[in-house]
Order: structure tokens, then sequence, then C-alpha cells
């Protein structure tokens, strides 16, 4: 595939140059010249005005792909529990399985672990491959991707999906060498063209300000790993009947080259409102300063952090270490609450680039929801007790 | 000792922003800069530096020309050789034809005793070529490192996990991806910079490495872009309604479930 | 145009340290408690901020005029006092030792300012000479292995917190400019003593105060340069001192402007930003103008310098202009700023106070109006 631009259509109005994200296009004579970092993401396509720029298929000689089938989940455990992304992408898998018309499969490393693969296969699994070692007990790179080598190997998945956790991450790269194929980081959207069968990975660019979607063409088998809490959990059924087959898991003197000492574990430090993800602001509405311990339930339940207007600040209700706005700090979380707060401008712009605003105002007239994604009209002390209500279910 | 950094040179995606007629990204008038997690790489190779005096730091980057820029300031900090892999038949490259040419520019560079690269670019997000350059490289490789100590020829690490860490102890040579908790990257000093402009960058292409047009860039990637476009824009916003506080929490919720965002 | 590769990437090193250390609330200690940090000043040292055009053989950054300008440029965009303690080591302490200092007073005085291990003042205005520097009434009195020191210098930035400082003297009270001598003098020696730390309208955390000598006795061998030649050390230490503050003024003038830029988009009245008004708008672009002229000038200088050319002139002229723009571009920030502008939480009310000196300090506006047409009108 090769993106071409019609010199006749072309005005030369570098719309085209502006918005590629590879810097791949240079204007030469008033038209559009595509240079040699082109990736072929059709980017320019889309905001040429005059429709100037096309992309051109050709023919690639593929290899026989079709000894490849099956859906492979990897069945990440730690210390004998499976991990909860797993059951996500037994869900998808299924839903990609089915779609292609073929089998959902899970691979299962660790030792003494053969009692988890009634789990998986409750959760949607056909087939759980297991591969039993003292060596796989603990996770090592070296250790679990021999094993899966292999497997992948003899058994010919199209699919293997891994989460995207820390060892998923660690994992499925050096897979992808080892295997001679290629890997999608973090999707968080997977599909299956409906004519050639093959998977479409949708994954975030840029710090997410791109989105774009990946295929693997002519490599098998076609890898992703997906990030936790993205996907639907998939369906438990204890009825549901599936094959175990052993994996043989031997290693010699020098095959897995790490060791793992010791594993710790740490108590979350305290996040600041510049780094976290989800924040419980609160203003004046407040009425009085015990009402940020409110706050500060729904933010740990939330896993965030607690903020204060200017105003709560300089009541002495909170610390000027917290206080968003103005003469505070700028803060872009994925979620702010905004409780009680009216919506100066002074406040507003401290928080505004949030990716989703949800207001709470006794006043349905506040200013804050002009900004909010959502508004809720109420009272602080009976809503955000019932949405930690709703979160607790 | 010898240290390898790898290091990318990336738009500052924080200062990313948005058309707010087309909604699509606007490239023009970002800034470019070293990688973050590759400073942390960087930083982590000059301080072993500063404990053992006689350590040689050398940064290798695969990016077009303007790439040397960053590996000026790589030199400003500290580096003591750059080398900088740059030809067309790289451009369009996945993580696999990207760690494929690192590694043999890699070779390329004598005896190198450890090598250390950021966990992620933050144009990319894919957290891949790392790990894969040390399997092409068939070294042992631990992620997300946010502790390094050196004895003799082992490095004892701390892998970050979500809820803690483990320590792993791995025979060197080895690679080892880094985060951003591992240290703060010192500045670049003032006649570190001057001296930087004096400093030779050893550019090579893919025949200086040993690799077929075939073997590099767009045409040996196994994944390729079939489209890209802009998150969906923020529509106008929605005020909640309920007949009861409990009705409308429960409204709420459920759509930050539907999200995915809780 | 005028930035080499090093500039810019001396500008990106600036801007980097200056956003990263010099934090709001760091700021504001320094505000409340009229103290800088000494850690931020040892760091400083640490990255060759306190050598920037001093030769790499004399332990400097062996970086230029340019390098310096941009400095504090973006430090001073930021702190208008982080860049008194940049231009320093740099500019008024650095300037007396490299034009006159013999090898062991560089060694002695000029390295230790460089690393940050010691800190030095300039003493050259006094309670009834400050323009008029040639009317200083200060004595240096030849004893014979010693000069004797008798009198009071006025207004000398970070006197408090020297070890040392270059003071000007007259060896010579029958002649005028042509009997001034400069000397080394360690503040510690018996018969110097401060005056009370000033109450600054502006600049606050680096303290200023007087330096009072009686009966001083310093050594012959801390004379700097030849005896009445000290006038034209201090002069040609002024000239790039002027650089220097006029790279302070274009630098907190761009803060202001940043800060105007930044309100007029965020506020609103009458239902629209008030960057949408003609009026609000139309500031700005002078405000912006007259700035852009200011660097203009600024860069040219530091560039004729460092092609070793004569810019007194030009070094006159920048400081000229530049401090005096940078005046009307903070006092139209803070108008743009309204009510807000007058309320210490907004930067630009720092700002406004900060930038007050520049047309004072390191020779005022008149006396450089004095030199440029002296230089234009020279019969």
């Amino acid at each position: 595939m090769a993106i071409k631009v019609i010199d006749e259509k072309c005005i030369g109005c570098s719309k085209c140059q502006k918005s590629c994200p590879f810097d791949a296009i240079t204007i030469e004579n008033k038209i559009a010249v595509i240079g040699d970092a082109c990736t072929n993401c059709g980017t320019c396509i889309d905001v040429c005005p005059t429709d100037a720029i096309l992309q051109e298929g050709t023919e690639k000689i593929i290899r026989d792909l079709s000894m490849y089938k099956g859906v492979w989940v990897f069945a990440e455990q730690r210390e004998g529990k499976i991990m909860p992304v797993v059951f996500e992408l037994l869900g998808e898998g299924k839903k990609l399985a089915n779609e292609i018309g073929t089998e959902l499969c899970a691979i299962l490393c660790g030792s003494n672990v053969a009692g988890l693969t009634d789990e998986l296969i409750a959760y949607g699994a056909d087939k759980v491959y297991l591969a039993d070692a003292p060596e796989l007990e603990k996770y090592t790179t070296d250790g679990y991707s021999k094993v899966i080598n292999e497997a992948i190997g003899v058994y010919k998945p199209e699919i293997v999906l891994y989460g995207a956790t820390h060892i998923g991450r660690d994992l499925a790269p050096c897979l992808a060498v080892k295997v001679n194929t290629g890997l999608t980081a973090d999707c968080t959207k997977l599909e299956i063209d409906p004519d050639d069968k093959k998977i479409r990975q949708t994954r975030p660019a840029f710090g997410g300000n791109l989105m774009a979607t990946i295929v693997c063409p002519g490599s098998r088998p076609q890898m992703s790993t997906v990030r936790p809490g993205v996907m639907d959990k998939a369906v438990y059924d204890p009825t549901k009947k599936g094959e175990v087959i052993k994996l043989n898991a031997v290693f010699a003197e020098g095959d897995i080259r790490t060791k793992v000492l010791e594993i710790v574990k740490t108590t979350a430090d305290i996040i600041s409102i510049s780094d976290a993800d989800f924040i419980v602001a609160g203003g004046m509405g407040l009425g009085k300063p015990e009402g940020m311990e409110l706050l500060q339930q729904l933010a740990d339940k939330l896993g965030g952090t607690v903020a204060a207007s200017r105003a709560c600040v300089d009541a002495g209700w909170a610390d000027h270490n917290i206080q968003v706005g103005q003469t505070g700090t700028t803060v872009k979380p994925q979620i702010y609450f905004a409780c009680g707060i009216s919506g100066a401008i002074q406040h507003i712009a401290g928080m505004q680039e949030s990716d989703l605003i949800i207001a709470i105002n006794k006043n349905e007239n506040a200013p804050i929801f002009e900004v909010a994604d959502y508004g809720i009209v109420g009272d602080l002390y009976k809503v955000i007790p019932a949405i930690i209500d709703e979160l607790n279910k | 000792m010898r240290i390898l950094v790898c290091a990318k040179q990336v738009p500052d995606t924080n200062e990313v922003k948005i058309d707010p007629k087309t909604g699509t990204m606007i490239r023009e008038g970002v800034p470019s800069i070293l990688n973050p997690d590759d400073a942390n790489a960087l930083e982590a190779a000059l301080v072993i530096k500063d404990e053992n005096p006689g350590t040689e730091v050398i940064v290798i980057t695969m990016g077009p020309p303007q790439a040397s820029e960053m590996l000026r300031e790589c030199l400003a900090m500290g580096a003591d050789e750059a080398y900088l892999l740059s030809d067309r038949a790289f451009g369009g490259a996945d993580t696999w034809a990207t760690s494929a040419t690192l590694a043999a520019g890699i070779k390329n560079v004598k005896k190198i005793d450890l090598i250390l690269a950021g966990r992620q670019a933050i144009d990319g997000d894919t957290a891949q070529v790392g790990s894969q350059i040390a399997q092409r490289l068939k070294m042992p490789v631990v992620t997300y490192v946010e502790d390094i100590k050196i004895e003799d020829k082992k490095a004892i690490v701390h892998r970050q996990m979500e809820d803690g860490y483990e320590v792993i102890e791995v025979q060197m040579p080895c690679l080892l991806t880094c985060v951003k908790e591992l240290n703060e990257p010192r500045y670049m000093s003032i006649g570190g910079i001057m001296d930087a402009y004096e400093q030779t960058i050893t550019t090579w292409n893919h025949e200086d490495i040993g690799l077929s047009p075939e073997a590099c860039g767009l045409n040996a990637s196994p994944t390729q872009v079939f489209r890209s476009f802009s998150p969906p824009a923020k529509g106008v916003g929605e005020m909640i309604t309920g007949n009861t506080v409990n009705e409308i929490a429960g409204t709420l919720v459920s759509k930050l479930k539907e999200k995915h965002i809780i | 145009m005028y930035f080499s590769e090093q500039n810019k990437m001396i500008r990106k090193l600036a801007r980097d340290f200056a956003l990263k250390e010099l934090t709001t609330e760091i700021l504001d200690q320094v505000e409340e408690s009229g103290e800088f940090p000494q850690e931020i000043l040892d760091k400083m040292a640490k990255f060759g901020f306190f050598g920037i055009k001093i030769p790499k053989s004399l332990g400097g950054a062996g970086g230029d005029h340019m390098s310096y300008v941009i400095c504090m440029e973006e430090f001073a965009r930021v702190s208008g006092v982080a860049s008194v303690y940049l231009s320093a080591p740099n500019s008024l302490a650095g300037g007396p030792l490299l034009l006159s200092g013999t090898d062991e007073q560089i060694e002695k005085y000029l390295k230790p300012i460089i690393t940050g291990k010691k800190k030095l003042a300039f003493a050259l205005t006094e309670p009834g000479a400050g323009s008029d520097a040639g009317g200083m009434s200060t004595s240096a009195v030849d004893m014979g292995d010693y000069y004797l020191l008798n009198g009071r210098k006025t207004f000398i930035t970070m006197a408090p917190l020297c070890d040392d400082a270059v003071i000007y003297a007259k060896t010579d009270m029958s002649k005028g400019t042509r009997g001034i001598s400069a000397f080394i003098v360690d503040l510690k020696s018996e018969g110097v003593s401060l005056g009370k730390n000033e109450h600054k309208m502006g600049l606050i955390g680096c303290a200023t105060s007087d330096i009072i000598m009686e009966d001083v006795k310093v050594p012959k061998e801390n004379r700097l340069g030849e005896v009445n030649k000290g006038f034209s050390n201090a002069m040609k230490t002024l000239d790039v001192g002027r650089l220097g503050v006029a790279s302070q003024s274009i630098g907190v003038a761009q803060g202001a402007l940043d800060e105007a830029i930044k309100y007029a988009k965020e506020r609103k009245q009458f239902g629209r930003r008030i960057a949408d008004f003609q009026a609000i708008a139309f500031m700005i672009a002078d405000m912006a103008t007259k700035l852009e002229a200011a660097k203009l000038l600024v860069y040219n200088a530091a560039s004729l310098m460092d092609n070793k050319q004569n810019a007194s002139k030009e070094a006159s002229m920048a400081k000229f202009y530049a401090a005096e723009i940078c005046n009307e571009i903070c006092g139209k920030a803070v108008q743009i700023h309204g009510g807000y502008g007058f309320i210490k939480d907004y930067k630009v009310e720092r700002m406004y106070r900060d930038c007050r000196v520049f047309t004072i300090y390191e020779g005022t506006s008149q006396v450089q109006q004095m030199v440029i047409s002296g230089m234009l009108l020279k019969k």
C-alpha cells in the first residue's frame, strides 16, 4: 500500500503536511510530496480538502497462513491467582473466535497451577494449554517465553492476546521476536475483518492524541496486548466443558538467566494532584471543612485524590498544595468531580482540560455546568454517598 | 565498563494540540525532545560513570538527521560517544523492524557491557523495542527497572510491578528498560553544551550496519497502520436527572462504566 | 539569525532549569523570607551558570555573550531576583577581575565565584555619588605596604551575602575619575561593616546594603589593576553589565506579556474574552512589537561583542530601551489583569515591582542618554 498525491488536484494548502504525525510530507513548488518516513497511516487523506491524496494497493506475496488456527489468551497468573484482565481477554477472545469460526484457548504457565484450568474453561476457553514446572513458579522472561514460543510453534494459533500488565508487556515483545511476528501494544479495540478474517487492532498513540488501527497481514500469530479494564468480562459458566493439554516444560541449565530474589509489596503513596487520574474537588458549596472528608471517601474509592477551590483554601479547609485554579495548580485528570464549586473562571482555567468533568451543585445556573460533561443538580451530601454506594455494588 | 543507551527523539506529546475544526492532531510547532524514559536510562548510565571513573557512556538512536540534535543533548549531559542510524530505508519501521535496525547498529559498536533503554517512547507508547533488542542480541532483559546496583558482572535491579516490586539478579551483559521512578535526569551543563558541538556523531546507514533494504523500515515491518483517526471529540455536556438520588447516581456510574473509565 | 546551535541548546537548558527549579512556591517563599535558597544557587554553579562566558582555562563554561544574554532572559522570564544572582559572577563581579586581575587574583577570587563557593560584590555607588560616579569620596591612601580605605558604599547588591567586594576608591583626591583605583576587599576585614538590609520595592530575595569602611587595611596585592586606572575598569565592566540588565528587561517583559496574553484569553466580560476587544488586543500588539524591537537591540549588542567589536553604544541603547519598555509592558500587563493585577497572587504584580529598578541601576536611563548622545555628538 502506498500513499500518492494527485498533483493536478493538489492546491498546496499544506494541511496534509501540518497533520502528518511522522513529518513525512513536504511542499515543493506548491505540490505536496510524500517522503520516506511515510507509514501509510492515511491521516493526510482525511484532511485533504480537494481529495488529492489516495492510497494505492499493491500486491504482496503472503505466506500460507491457513495453517494457523485458534484464538489464544495468555492466562497470566500471579501467586496462584488468575489476573482479572484474563477474564476480559477471554470475553473478547470468544467474540473474535466466534466471528472467525474457530476455537478459544488459554495458555497457562506456573507451578502447581493445574487447579486453575477449570476456571479458565468456565470463562470460555475450549482448550487450556498447561505448562506446569517449578521453574515457572515466578514469572521470568526466559522461562515463560521459551515455553510459549514452543507451544506456538507446535499448535500454531492465528491470534494471541496478552493483558497489557507489567508482565504481559515484558513477555509479548520477546515472543514477537522469537516467533518472528508482529505485536501491537495496548489495544483498546479488536475487530475481525469480515472478508479476510484478519484482526484489526486499534490503539492510542502520541500520548492518546491519535488512534491507529493496525493490521498484521503476513505474519502469524497476530499478537496484541490489551489494557486491563477495557474489554468486557466473559460470562462464567461452570457447566462448560473443555480440554486440558499438557505442554512439555523442561529447562536446561542456563535457560533462565534472571533470578527473582525477593518480592516486595508496597502501599500506595500519596499522589499529587498534577499526577492524579481521578480528582474529587470541593468548593464553598461544601459549607464546612468536614465536607472534605466525604470527598476523600469518593477519591479513595476511585483511587484518586482530593483538590479544592481557592475559596476553600482561603477558608482554611484545605491546603494550598491541592488548590486548583489560576493561582493554584492546573490539572488534566481523567475524571474531575467539581462538588459545590460554582465555576468561576479563576477555577475553570485550572481544570477545563480534564478528560471528563462531572459537576454537582445545588444551583442549576452555576457556571460550572457550562464546562461539565455530566451535570447533577443536587445536594452533594446526598449525591456523593449515593455514588459511593453504586461504586460498591 | 562500556554502557550503551538507546535513545529516541520524540515530539513532546504533552504539547500536542488538536485542530478544533478538523479534530486532527497538529504536529507543527510541537518541540522535539529526548524521550523522557530514555533520559532516565541515560542518567542511570551517567551515575554509574560518576561512581566508576573510566566508564564510557555511548548513545545510539535510529532516526532522521535532526535526531542528531537529541544526541548532542545526550553528549551535553555527559555521554562520551554518539551514533546515529539514519537512512531512508529505515523509514516507516514498526517496532520489529526498529529493533532489528538498532540491534544491528549495536553489534557494530565495540564491546558493550550493559544496555539501558527507556521503558517506552511517548509517541509510540508500545514498550516493545527494548525487549526486542535484547532478544535479538540474545541478552537477558529486565523491564520496568526502578533501581539498579552493579556488582562485578551482575546487576541487581528492582523491577516495578503494579503493587510493589521484585528484586531480580541478572548476569551482564544484559539489557534493562528504565522507568521514570529510577532517577531524576540531570540537566545539561553550559560547558557540556559547548563541548558537545566539538564531538563527532558517527552516522551509519543500512550498509554500514550490514542490513539489506528488505530487512529494515516499512518493508520489514510485520505490522502496518491500516488507518489512523482522531479520538472522538467531547460532545456537549449532559444533565443527569432522576427521581431519586440513587437513580441519578446509578445512571452516572453506569455511564462511566460504559466508557470504561472505571 | 543570531543564534548558533549551542545558543539554542543553552536556551533550552536555561528555560528547563528556570521552570523546574524556580517554582511558584519557591518564589513566593523567597518573597516572604527575603532569602534565596542556597541549594538552587549550588545547582546553578554545578551546571555552569556562574561562568557562562568565562573561558574554560579559567574554569568557566567557555560560552559567548549571546549565551549569557539567553540565560539571563530565560531566568528573568520566571524570576527577576534569580536573574540577579545569575548575573553577579558573570557580570559585575566577574568583570573587573577578568579585565584587570593578575593570575593570583583570578585564582583566589574569580574561580571560587564560578564554582559558587564564594560570592563577590561590586561596590561603586556612594550616598553622594550615583550617576556621578567620579564624584565619590571613598579614599584609599597608600601607606607603603598597604592601602588604608575609608568611606561608604551604598545600594550594594548582595553585600550581606558576600565574602569579598571589588571596591572603587580615590587614590588621588585631587583628580576626578582619573584618580580612582579598584581594590579587592575581604568583607570580614577589620573596619568593614555593613549597613542594614534595605527594604526594597522589588527584587526581594537578594539583600542589598551599604558597605562602611573605617580605616580598613587592604594589602598591596589586592589592588586590582593599575593605580588611578580603576574608573575605566568600572566603565568597561558596566558595558557588559548593561547587556545583563537589558537581558533581564527583555526576560521580565516576556514573562509579563505571556501572563497578559493568557489572562486576556481566559477573562470574560460582556459575554466575550477581553482579548476580543480591540483596546486590549491593540495593547498586546504594542507590547509585543516593542519587546521584539528591544530583543533585537540586545541580541545585536551581544553579537557585536562576540565578534570582538566595540559595542558600547549598542549596549547602552539596548539597556536604555529594554528597561524602559519593560516597565511599560509590565504596567500594561497589570492593567490588562484589572483588579487582579494589583493582587500579589498574580505574577504580574511582582514583575511590575521588580522591573522598576531596571531603568535605574547600572546606569540610569538618563546616563544612557548621555552615553549615547555623547558618542554621536562628539566634537
